[in-house]
């Protein structure tokens, strides 16, 4: 069953006189459960879609579909709830919010969603423990290293359960060791039945999903089905 | 769930402040100041108010009270220093008075400090010879006993009535009542006990001292270290210790030939205060040659509080005006630094579902906090300042709750008025863009 769908997607930026195609006419539909890698070389778009993708921005035209509902209609309190609720976001940079202890950085999006003070902080708990940080609980972002902030990330990208998980290079920032790590367990998500939207350069990231989009100046190149899955 | 999310968002706010202490501080100095000249302001204007109303209490909202003056002549010619000096008001004055204004209460009096003695123990107190209309015009209440009548007047009999505060310094024990007290040469029977009523004198004034800014206040002991008044008859006053003073000025002999010392009038209205202060006027021009007398209306007094409390509204309103506002748009700069160093928090917000409104929820609570610290500190520190006055410029001040509440409401409210367009600021930057900053 098709969860996410794009339909004639275009985004144009408007430079002075010029028009910046960033994207033009994506067609795309994304399975539940469904493991996906965008790739493609750098200003190609990536980023762009995965924005439109986790509602962060809107289409200069065409229609999205997130679940049942068209998305791309929707004004700025509407997206924002559809982040909190549907998206989880985990970026390169792992973006944890300074001032925050793991903990906190985990309640976040249960903030926003209105989530009690004890049910959160049982679920930010049960959360940091599932991506091995139990016993980390009350250190800042800046005790930790780039590994496990990305895991402090992911695990708040999971608190409100969403329908789609939307990683931009995740491993982007770290060694080959503590990416594996992430990869181990952006595997095990998927396992659970997770859907996963991975923006990568790197092939050896990409291998492990089901499909590859490559994309090449705004527009879809191809489309690779990993067999081997 | 309301509490839970008021209780992160202090937390967050005063995470955030505390990361920036020494900022935050200085930040609202100016809140500070000005909450500070407010609540100086208030408890001044109030205080002056307050002293307004007492004395006025005092001295009788509806009385005229004339009394005599040294005239100012007088107190230059120094040469000649035998000759008798005769001023002030007299019993013709007083007859003139009741003539015209037929329908008011005149009472004149007359007062000496004296010492008086009840067996071997002794005060100082004023002795004030009047009428027995004179608990109508004063605040006194009689406790015990009488006050005297229209036939002690008459057969100048020595009878007198004592204060409370007197009977404490020499009764101790005994019964006044009865007793006799020595007065000069005279012995006077103690016939009543009076007490005073209405708001208590804070000032140290004694009840005919009417100017409010005259002399330090210390509570509970009268000037001159006055314990209380005896009153006795006027005529009685009048055969005890005549008319004539002698004044012992500089080594040279002055003396003085006083027939009343002051005459005050009741009205029946508060509108017939200032139309009788003018016809007295008028009356007193024409009789007297000198200016040997004064008017005093205590209904002016509310005026000149008005005045006084107008004066430092002006002065320390401008200056609490002035420091709210340069406070505030201190504040409104830092809450913009704020915001821009923290761009990239209100991105990855916005991405994890803030809507626009909670980002302007957590700002603006940050800068309300913030100005609340400044007024809870101002109000500490402003607190401080009445106290200071008092005890320095002698102005009596009254810090009232509502003040406080005041200045706390006036620091929240600047906490809003100038966080507001920071924190829209922060709702209206572009999530993408805000994730990008560095
Ligand atoms: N806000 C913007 N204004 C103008 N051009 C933009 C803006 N955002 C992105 N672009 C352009 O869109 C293109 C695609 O960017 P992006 O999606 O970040 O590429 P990728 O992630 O694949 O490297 C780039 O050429 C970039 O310069
Ligand atoms: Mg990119």
């Amino acid at each position: 069953m098709a969860i996410v769908s794009l339909e004639k997607i275009c985004k144009t930026y408007h430079l002075g006189s010029i028009d910046l195609h960033v994207l033009s006419q994506i067609d795309l539909t994304f399975k539940e459960g469904e493991y996906v890698a965008i790739m493609g070389p750098s200003g190609s778009g990536k980023s762009t879609m995965l924005n439109l993708l986790g509602c962060l921005d809107r289409p200069s035209s065409g229609r999205y579909f997130l679940g049942d509902r068209d998305v791309s209609i929707l004004d700025d309190d509407e997206l924002s709830q559809i982040r909190g609720q549907r998206i989880g976001f985990i970026f390169q940079s792992y973006n944890l919010i300074a001032q925050l202890n793991v903990i906190e950085n985990i309640e976040v999006p249960m903030f926003y969603q209105g989530v009690t003070e004890r049910p959160s902080y049982k679920r930010a708990r049960e959360l940091a423990e599932t991506v091995g940080l139990g016993d980390r609980l009350d250190h800042i972002p800046s005790q930790l290293s780039g590994g496990q902030q990305q895991r402090v990330a992911i695990a708040r990208a999971l608190a409100n359960d969403p329908l789609i998980i939307l990683a931009d290079e995740p491993t982007g920032n770290l060694d080959s060791e503590s990416g594996g790590e992430i990869l181990v367990l952006l595997d095990s998500l998927h396992q659970q039945g997770k859907t996963l939207i991975i923006v990568t350069h790197d092939t050896n990231v990409a291998r492990r999903a089901h499909r590859i989009i490559h994309l090449l100046d705004g527009r879809v190149e191809r489309i690779e089905i990993n067999k081997k899955i | 769930m309301v509490w839970f999310r008021i209780k992160r968002t202090i937390k967050l706010g005063a995470k955030s402040l505390w990361m920036h202490r020494l900022r935050s501080t200085l930040t609202t100095l100016g809140i500070v100041f000005g909450v500070c000249s407010v609540i100086a302001m208030l408890a001044i204007g109030e205080g002056a108010s307050q002293e307004a109303q007492n004395q006025i209490a005092r001295l009788g909202s509806r009385n005229v009270i004339i009394k005599t003056v040294k005239p100012a002549e007088e107190q230059q010619s120094t040469a000649d220093d035998s000759t008798m000096k005769t001023y002030g008001l007299t019993y013709e004055d007083a007859e003139r008075f009741r003539a015209t204004l037929s329908y008011e209460v005149i009472v004149p009096s007359r007062r000496i400090n004296q010492q008086v003695w009840y067996r071997n123990r002794k005060v100082t107190v004023e002795v004030i010879g009047t009428i027995p209309w004179y608990p109508e015009i004063a605040p006194i209440e009689i406790m015990r006993g009488r006050f005297f009548g229209s036939i002690d007047l008459h057969y100048q009999h020595k009878v007198c009535i004592v204060d409370e505060s007197v009977i404490d310094e020499i009764f101790i024990i005994d019964d006044p009542i009865g007793q006799d007290i020595k007065i000069k040469d005279n012995y006077y029977r103690v016939v009543g006990i009076v007490t005073a009523v209405g708001p208590i004198d804070t000032t140290g004034e004694t009840a005919n001292g009417i100017e409010p800014q005259a002399g330090p206040s210390r509570s509970g002991e009268m000037a001159g270290g006055i314990m209380g008044n005896v009153y006795i008859p006027l005529s009685a006053f009048k055969s005890s210790f005549g008319e004539i003073s002698i004044q012992m000025t500089a080594g040279t002999r002055q003396m003085e030939k006083v027939e009343l010392q002051e005459v005050t009038v009741k009205v029946p209205s508060l509108d017939m205060v200032l139309p009788t202060r003018d016809i007295l006027e008028d009356m007193l021009a024409s009789t007297h040659k000198k200016k040997d007398y004064q008017i005093l209306v205590p209904l002016e007094l509310l005026r000149q509080a008005a005045r006084t409390k107008r004066i430092f509204s002006i002065v320390l309103g401008s200056i609490a005006a002035i420091s709210l506002l340069v406070g505030g748009i201190g504040i409104m700069n830092i809450m913009l630094a704020t915001v821009s160093e923290r761009t990239r928090e209100i991105g990855i917000r916005r991405a994890l579902g803030a809507r626009r409104r909670d980002i302007i929820i957590q700002f603006l609570s940050e800068t309300v906090m913030l100005t609340l610290t400044g007024g809870v500190l101002g109000i500490a520190l402003g607190s401080l300042i009445p106290y200071l006055v008092e005890r320095f410029f002698y102005m009596p001040t009254v810090i009232t709750g509502f003040s406080l509440i005041l200045a706390f409401g006036i620091s929240g409210a600047i906490g809003v008025a100038f966080g507001i367009y920071p924190a829209y600021r922060a709702a209206w930057l572009d999530p993408i863009e805000s994730l990008r900053h560095e």
